[in-house]
């Protein structure tokens, strides 16, 4: 295996990035992700790549548009705020069925809010953002190496499925250093037949657009994305279950706040509760199935989040609503101790519901 | 067993530095570790800190609320996090910087006038080395091999004049 290298969650989707084959990085700087532009500015000149900051973030996603549409790998980052700026890009990405990876390492809201890690761009991100119906696949890495793997699988995701794919991090997990390693496969992206490349003179125009005036064929693409997206329903969600073998109470929870919760889940088990952790990797689409199926059996759900209660909405419609879910949260930058969310395990054992 | 230090300091002191060194030498000896500093305007001339943990296992969260191990370069941080160190456990003073004593008898403190033996050692700056070497030795976890692959990864090839003034620093913090 390869040597494992110290490096910040923020560097490690960079270099992942550069991995993956992408070429081009288009950015504006917001905290806490400018390490990813920093990198790329770094990187890209040396590998034939380009690195360009453009003048606003409206001006980076539609340049990302455009790199996609001539079958590049293109990746952009921001902020919370920054991400808001780039919704209508994304939009437009989506119902021009463009691949795209697009990083959001979430700080305090609404608002300028705060450069504090956060994690309430959860609706923003899942339910598409934008205007219009569309999806994103969302990816929540909860380590550094996660953060390095996962960008690899977006780049794939998003030329399997022609879709943007979303990096749904946080300040905590761009910021702190771990060890990671890159020695994983890679695949290379597919043929893209469909990309604006020229013609040669020897095929018809490809036209890449999110326009249809006629009301029929604007619903005809939106009813064949939807069908796309029932596909990745069945197929990509991913989690990870944490001592759920004989759980009673589940504690639900991705990114930094499943890291938190691991801790606190190992001391509740200390304490003879029988508590387990399901850690969602993707939040679009939600891995109900895992939900479902410890409904079954489990006593109450917790929702250990840094917003005030986005992720809660798809533990209850996973669970159908069986089982008491609570909410155990910090927001505004701040983040829940090993300490609150084992005080949360605590009183739900003791049968209190909030 | 698992260590969890907290680095605090101005920014500028090389908080972030130390606690990577730190981070550096548990990875090439086979521990997991995670590093995460503070961000932000404090980095620039505030309060700056670092939570670094080194363990046998797998780590949860990567942010040190309980210290086993405090660092401490000025008076606002030992002030700030000295209640928060874990009964037993140790902190690391810089005397030349902060005039108090701990409060706490419950915990044990080690006073090294660090910025002041730098600036006596023409080693300038380098006062959060001079501690890193001392906690190092303490834990009796003083290994040649991997402190000078540490520096190798920690110091880029760009800067490499200045592994000579930091591997003294480290030494005279082992030796103090």
């Amino acid at each position: 295996m390869a040597e494992k290298v110290l490096m910040k969650g923020n560097e490690a989707i960079a270099e992942a990035a550069i991995i993956a084959g992408c070429r081009h990085y288009f950015g504006y700087p917001i905290t806490p992700q400018t390490e990813i532009a920093a990198y790329m500015a770094k990187r890209m000149p040396k590998i034939g790549g380009t690195f360009l900051q453009a003048e606003s973030e409206l001006a980076a996603i539609s340049m990302v548009y455009g790199a996609s549409a001539a079958g590049k790998r293109v990746m952009t980052s921001s902020s919370s705020p920054g991400i808001s700026l780039k919704s209508e890009g994304i939009s437009y990405i989506a119902g021009s069925d463009l691949p795209a990876v697009i990083v959001n390492a979430q700080r305090g809201g609404p608002g300028l809010g705060g450069i504090q890690p956060s994690q309430s761009d959860y609706f923003q991100a899942t339910r598409g953002g934008g205007h219009g119906d569309y999806h994103m696949i969302v990816l929540t890495p909860d380590s550094v190496q996660e953060m390095a793997e996962l960008t690899v699988k977006a780049f794939d995701l998003a030329d399997k499925y022609r879709m943007p794919v979303m990096i749904l991090a946080d300040g905590t997990i761009g910021q702190m250093m771990e060890p990671v390693s890159f020695d994983f496969e890679v695949k290379a992206a597919p043929q893209k037949p469909w990309a604006t490349t020229g013609t040669q003179m020897k095929r018809s125009h490809n036209v890449v657009n999110s326009l249809y005036l006629k009301p029929d064929e604007l619903e005809r693409t939106n009813f064949e994305r939807f069908e796309k997206y029932e596909t990745i329903k069945k197929n990509e969600a991913l989690y990870e279950e944490y001592m759920m073998d004989d759980a009673e109470i589940v504690v639900a929870a991705f990114g930094i706040a499943a890291r938190v919760s691991k801790n606190a889940v190992v001391a509740a088990r200390k304490e003879g509760i029988k508590v387990g952790l399901i850690r969602p990797v993707t939040v679009w689409p939600f891995p109900d199935e895992p939900f479902a199926k410890a409904a079954k059996t489990a006593k109450q759900f917790i929702s250990v989040e840094l917003s005030m209660g986005q992720m809660i909405e798809d533990v209850k419609l996973a669970t159908g609503c069986k089982v008491p879910v609570t909410l155990c949260n910090r927001v505004g930058g701040m983040i829940p101790s090993p300490a609150e969310v084992l005080d949360a395990i605590r009183n739900a054992a003791k049968g209190g519901k909030n | 067993m698992t260590t969890h230090y907290l680095f605090a300091g101005f920014g500028g002191q090389g908080i972030l530095f130390s606690g990577k060194l730190l981070a550096y030498k548990g990875l090439i000896e086979g521990k997991n570790v995670s590093w995460l500093p503070s961000y932000g305007p404090e980095m620039r001339g505030g309060t700056a800190s670092c939570s670094v943990i080194i363990s046998d296992e797998p780590i949860g969260a990567p942010i040190v609320l309980e210290p086993d191990v405090l660092i401490a370069m000025n008076l606002p941080s030992l002030d700030r996090y000295e209640g928060s160190v874990v009964p037993g456990g140790k902190v690391y003073v810089d005397s030349s910087l902060i005039e108090r004593k701990l409060e706490r008898t419950d915990i044990e403190g080690v006073y090294i006038p660090a910025t002041k033996l730098a600036g006596e050692n023409g080693m300038d700056g380098l006062a959060n080395m001079i501690i890193a070497g001392k906690i190092i030795a303490d834990a009796k976890e003083w290994n040649e091999e991997s402190i000078e692959k540490a520096l190798g990864k920690c110091i880029s090839a760009r800067h490499a004049d200045m592994l000579e003034i930091n591997r003294k620093a480290l030494l005279s913090g082992r030796d103090f």
